[in-house]
């Protein structure tokens, strides 16, 4: 490896050589893109909105001829564009969420493992207690805490408790970044803690970063629809994969496909990005090549 | 063995304490009460309200006197659930959660090392492929998806088994529960297994083992299995806190009338006493587990003791 002060480009295109040879990552890519796009313009597209309601045609069952095409819920309410609105909303709950805890996680594992120390003992134990127990009953009591309905607390909820696989990942990287030759070299020059660690630790981390940013995403639409289905997310009349999935599971002996439609949307977009996930973990990481 | 475990004592209790005080911390510092609702109650009312539950003392007094009590396993009155306590409410609920967790994480090591070793041994042929497919849509699949979906094909379509419900602990009604929460940690368990076990299975240990002329079926019990099992054992304590958050939707699901429901319903309904009074039983659980998981990890891998 060749001690350069950041990731060269040749880095980059090698990986994305080697994503774009992965015929899984590359499927899940293109659904995923297909996905968001149909998330993005079909709702705007549909007569229907997410709330409104059509009396002529309730619970509805889905047909490709019907008014419908996946049908509509108890009030009418047109479940093809409930469900893309949902999609949208965890999409994008999930994205700002995940940018959140990884740059809680970064800057925590960095500084912890760069600083060394007593700080970092404190900073890592911290993270050890809140990973010995369920993350998410601090979700649980976050959102009771401060109130549920709103989208920024979920957020803040979500993203404030996801960090702590990624603070221990790069902290571990930042310990053996320390001992490399260029940060002693940045060091003899008279750099300050803070400007090496911005600009020589991080920019070496951002491999790492980014598969574990890609991970991260699955996980944080899981939180997000955990919660929604709780009744602790997204309310009513919003749509979010999960209270779409719990309003599905009340309705399914008389319409199961309140249930499936929003159901097989999530696992879709759950299994595109681990796939999307592992090939990137794939193809950054040069143990295997 | 007893250092090992002194010292994971020494970690778990001041974790018990932090989480004593931020919960009380996070939930006081909140804005809304519990009896902040529609109807404005009359000032008088709303102080003699705060009178009787403490909440006009300072904070600091407020956290002593929680302190006092849980000592004496009092976790105060319900705030929502009129004349029950906290504990009454825990002690109603946890026996079926509990029941549901333990048959689950049973049932998943049941299956899951067993079908990680058999797709490791049988590896690259059809079982392998089968079981690892299986394990990982087990894992994909969340338990919220998993539960309806099965209610649904069990219950709804072949009616072999009660949709939902729960009637004085027929086990009927547990069957569909508790492998809707087993089935990830079995599919975890079971990829775990296989990588392990592949990976010993090529150590040169195992290799001189088999120069010596052992059979197969003694490379694998006497040599192989033990070293294998490691990191499904470091697994159990992630799986426990696993089993209890999946308990929260399961009996959402079921409709069980287990303890993770007054923990749902209690965030909805800001009754703090009963969700800080969960909180902690839950932690203090996952807690325990965790030493244990890591005594049973320090007695199978003598190497861990003096970390």
């Amino acid at each position: 490896m060749s001690e350069t002060a950041a990731p060269t480009r040749g880095l980059w295109r090698h990986a994305a050589g080697r994503l774009r040879g992965q015929r899984a990552a590359r499927v899940a890519l293109v659904l995923l893109a297909a996905v968001t796009l149909l998330a993005l313009l079909a709702p705007a597209a549909s007569p229907w909105g997410y709330d409104s309601l059509d009396w002529r045609h309730l619970a509805q069952p889905p047909g490709l001829t019907a008014a419908h095409w996946f049908g509509t819920d108890r009030l009418g309410r047109d479940l093809f564009v409930r469900t893309l609105h949902g999609v949208r909303l965890s999409l994008l709950i999930s994205l700002l969420a995940s940018a959140l805890s990884v740059g809680i996680g970064v800057a925590w594992g960095a500084v912890a493992g760069f600083v060394g120390g007593r700080t970092e003992e404190a900073m890592m134990r911290f993270v050890d207690v809140l990973y010995s127990l369920p993350y998410l009953f601090f979700v649980i009591i976050l959102s009771a805490v401060i109130g549920r309905g709103s989208i920024a607390v979920l957020l803040l909820a979500i993203g404030a408790v996801g960090w702590l696989t990624t603070a221990r990942i790069v902290h571990g990287q930042t310990l053996q970044l320390k001992r490399r030759q260029f940060i002693e070299a940045a060091r003899a020059t008279g750099l300050t803690t803070a400007a090496i660690l911005t600009r020589h630790v991080v920019p070496n981390l951002a491999g790492t970063v980014v598969v574990y940013a890609a991970l991260t995403v699955p996980q944080m639409i899981l939180f997000e629809s955990f919660l929604s289905f709780l009744g602790l997310g997204v309310q009513e009349p919003h749509a979010s994969l999960g209270n779409l999935i719990n309003a599905g599971a009340q309705e399914m002996e008389s319409a199961p496909w309140m249930l499936l439609v929003p159901a097989a949307f999530l696992v879709l977009l759950l299994t595109c990005l681990n796939l999307l996930g592992d090939g990137l973990r794939d193809a950054l990481d040069p143990r295997d090549h | 063995m007893l250092s090992l475990a002194l010292r994971r004592i020494a970690v778990a209790v001041p974790t018990l304490l932090v989480i004593i005080t931020l919960s009380f911390a996070l939930q006081r510092l909140a804005p809304g009460g519990p009896f902040d609702q529609e109807q404005t109650l009359p000032p008088a009312v709303r102080a003699n309200l705060d009178r009787v539950y403490g909440l006009d003392r300072p904070l600091v007094v407020q956290f002593a006197r929680y302190c006092g009590a849980l000592a004496h396993g009092d976790f105060g009155p319900s705030l929502r659930q009129r004349d029950f306590t906290v504990a009454e409410l825990i002690g109603q609920g946890l026996p079926l959660s509990a029941t549901l967790g333990l048959a689950a994480l049973l049932l998943a090591i049941l299956v899951g090392i067993p079908a990680g070793i058999a797709a490791a041994l049988a590896r690259g042929g059809g079982t392998d492929h089968a079981l690892t497919a299986l394990a990982t849509l087990g894992i994909a699949l969340p338990t919220f998806v998993t539960g309806p979906a099965l209610a649904l094909l069990f219950g709804l379509h072949l009616h072999w088994l009660p949709v939902a419900g729960w009637e004085r602990g027929a086990p009927r009604y547990l069957v569909l529960p508790v492998v809707t929460l087993a089935l990830p940690v079995a599919a975890y368990l079971a990829r775990l297994t296989r990588a392990s076990l592949l990976e010993v299975l090529r150590a040169n240990y195992v290799r001189s083992a088999r120069a010596r002329g052992l059979g197969a079926r003694q490379v694998l019990w006497h040599h192989a299995l033990r070293p294998a099992l490691l990191p499904a054992v470091s697994y159990l304590g992630p799986a426990v806190a696993f089993v209890l958050t999946g308990s929260l939707v399961i009996e959402t699901v079921f409709g069980l009338p287990g303890s993770g429901r007054y923990l749902v319903q209690g965030a909805i309904d800001r009754d703090y006493p009963l969700v800080m009074g969960m909180i902690i039983v839950y932690a203090a659980l996952t807690l325990a587990c965790n030493l244990a998981a890591d005594l049973l990890y320090g007695w199978l891998d003598p190497g861990a003791r003096h970390e």
